[in-house]
């Protein structure tokens, strides 16, 4: 979540942006069309999700979740926070690549569902699976590597949502960027998160570990690719 | 009769557990009327509470037991069995490509009578039974499954075992073209397990040919998987091909891959955790109602069977041999 250009340059990307003022509010069409069609692709799996639950809750199929609705609950929600966090990381080699700025609109926005989907996840841990065991959060939070890892990842979203807001941007400047970085914290802890609970398989969560790799990767070059040159010309 | 003929009920009979709870009773009913189907027959009965016909002595054994079963359905859709695939619901797709006869099984090792049977032979003599265990899984979930099938030492006492004859290895049958998932190594295949030979003995551990009534699905380990209930659930091997009696503590899947998580013994235990999560607690998948907010209770020691199996580790330090 790291804007490469400096607080002046986003605070006025941010005016622009605000809607029906600014010069691009007009032109901004497509993107808005574009936004819509974001959001009810990400609120998608949860739809389906709810209606799903809907149909279980109400007797009408009981088996619409599988022989384990609660599991099938937590997994799927843990699988579309972890899915839509790539996701966000994924804006900014995207844009540098295709050279598409506006693609930066949708990252905050990704980043807020991925954020929600990881409440949910942890609310549905709380209370569908344990269920009454309440003396057993904090032990398991503190004992077990793969909650602790996976409570880490979704407490340091916290203050990343929290500050998403252009007003926290503007107050918090060139800080946000650096604060903003505990994403990549996230994303390691979450695929950690995933990895440690699975007992044989790893094929999926190798996946995801493959794909966070080459887009951390992807910044650590471009980031060694910049310094270098400059290093010649000094 | 062959178990394997007493067990070919059609499909059409299989029923919902409030029936099947009241099997006795309707087939009592069904003595003095002419033949019509048991399905036919259930359909007629209007749903009541379960009604479980537990005897004081099939409770006192373990044998039984009136908590809510798992649904038929659930049982046979929510499985591990690697051979298939490691997702839960990859069996129930994937293992009817499984051929379950003709099967036979090879009984080596430390006993007077080895050889290659087929399983109606394994099986001849030992009067099939029912038994409603709990299955408690590794993973933190569990069910209520009446199985059918012949008591474990019925069968292992036709070999003769020796003296020498310490511990029983199962093996599973782990063929690529009849299980996809075996050829993902997943696990160090075939998958093998092993008990001692006074745990194999026990009365409680078990042979299942057959549940609900009827013979074994493919992804619950057709035709012939193994079923000790105080153990966790991946100590009942599933098709088997091979038993063999041995002097020496055999190698066994789980405790190849991961030693540390998983033990040769593997009895249920509450107080020793798996590394990586709490054995305190368990999901229970049964009935119908609720299945939204889980059905977390406490897991028992032994899973509830410590009254029948605990005499068998008396002063063994259980935190050691998990």
């Amino acid at each position: 979540m790291v804007l490469k250009r400096g607080p002046r340059a986003r605070a006025v990307e941010g005016a622009g942006a605000r809607p029906g003022r600014g010069p691009d509010a007009q032109a901004s069409l497509p993107l808005v069309a574009a936004k819509l069609a974001v959001h009810l692709l990400a609120l998608l799996p949860l739809g389906l999700l709810a209606w799903k639950a809907g149909l279980v809750l109400r007797g009408i199929d009981i088996d619409a979740l599988g022989p384990d609705p609660v599991a099938a609950i937590e997994h799927a929600l843990g699988q579309w926070a972890l899915r839509l966090l790539l996701l966000t990381l994924a804006v900014t080699p995207l844009r540098q690549l295709t050279g598409q700025p506006v693609l930066l609109r949708f990252r905050r926005m990704l980043g807020l569902y991925a954020f929600a989907y990881a409440s949910l996840h942890f609310a549905a841990w709380l209370g569908l699976d344990l269920a009454g065991y309440w003396a057993m959060v904090f032990g398991e939070i503190a004992k077990r590597p793969y909650i602790t890892v996976g409570f880490a990842a979704w407490l340091l979203l916290v203050p990343l949502a929290l500050t998403s807001t252009r007003g926290w941007m503007r107050r918090l400047g060139r800080h946000w960027g650096r604060l903003h970085r505990l994403v990549y914290a996230v994303a390691v802890f979450a695929v950690l998160h995933f990895w440690w609970i699975v007992k044989s398989d790893y094929r999926e969560p190798l996946l995801y570990a493959c794909i966070l790799a080459l887009l951390l990767g992807w910044r650590l070059w471009t980031r060694l690719a910049r310094r270098a040159p400059r290093r010649a010309s000094a | 009769m062959s178990l394997r003929r007493t067990l070919a009920i059609p499909e059409s009979a299989v029923t919902d557990e409030t029936v099947y709870r009241r099997r006795r009773e309707l087939l009592g009913a069904m003595a003095g009327m002419p033949l019509l189907s048991l399905a036919g027959c259930a359909e007629a009965e209007p749903p009541s509470p379960s009604t479980a016909r537990v005897t004081p002595a099939e409770a006192r054994a373990g044998f039984s037991t009136d908590e809510p079963l798992t649904r038929y359905e659930d049982v046979t859709s929510y499985n591990n069995f690697y051979e298939f695939g490691t997702g839960k619901s990859d069996p129930s797709r994937a293992a009817r490509t499984l051929r379950t006869s003709p099967w036979q099984v090879e009984v080596s090792g430390e006993c007077d009578r080895p050889g290659i049977v087929d399983l109606d032979d394994l099986l001849r003599g030992a009067a099939p039974t029912e038994r409603i265990y709990r299955l408690r899984c590794v993973e933190g979930w569990s069910m209520v499954i009446p199985w059918l099938g012949v008591p474990l030492a019925d069968v292992l006492r036709k070999f003769a075992p020796t003296s020498r004859a310490k511990y029983v290895a199962f093996t599973s049958l782990a063929d690529p073209e009849q299980m996809p998932g075996v050829r993902f190594r997943s696990i160090d295949w075939p998958y093998r397990e092993g008990l001692r030979i006074d745990e194999a003995m026990h009365p409680l551990a078990f042979l299942a040919t057959g549940l609900y009534g009827k013979p074994l699905p493919q992804q619950n380990g057709a035709p012939l998987r193994l079923v000790v209930p105080w153990k966790y659930g991946f100590k009942s091997i599933k098709s088997i091909v091979a038993i063999r009696f041995t002097e020496r503590m055999p190698p066994t899947a789980w405790n190849r891959l991961q030693p540390r998580e998983y033990g040769f013994y593997s009895n249920v235990n509450p107080d020793v955790d798996h590394p990586r999560w709490s054995q305190k607690t368990e999901r229970r998948i049964a009935g119908t109602a609720n299945r939204l907010v889980a059905d977390r209770i406490p897991t028992r020691m032994f899973n509830g069977y410590g009254d029948q199996v605990a005499s068998l580790y008396s002063g063994m330090d259980l935190k050691k041999w998990y």
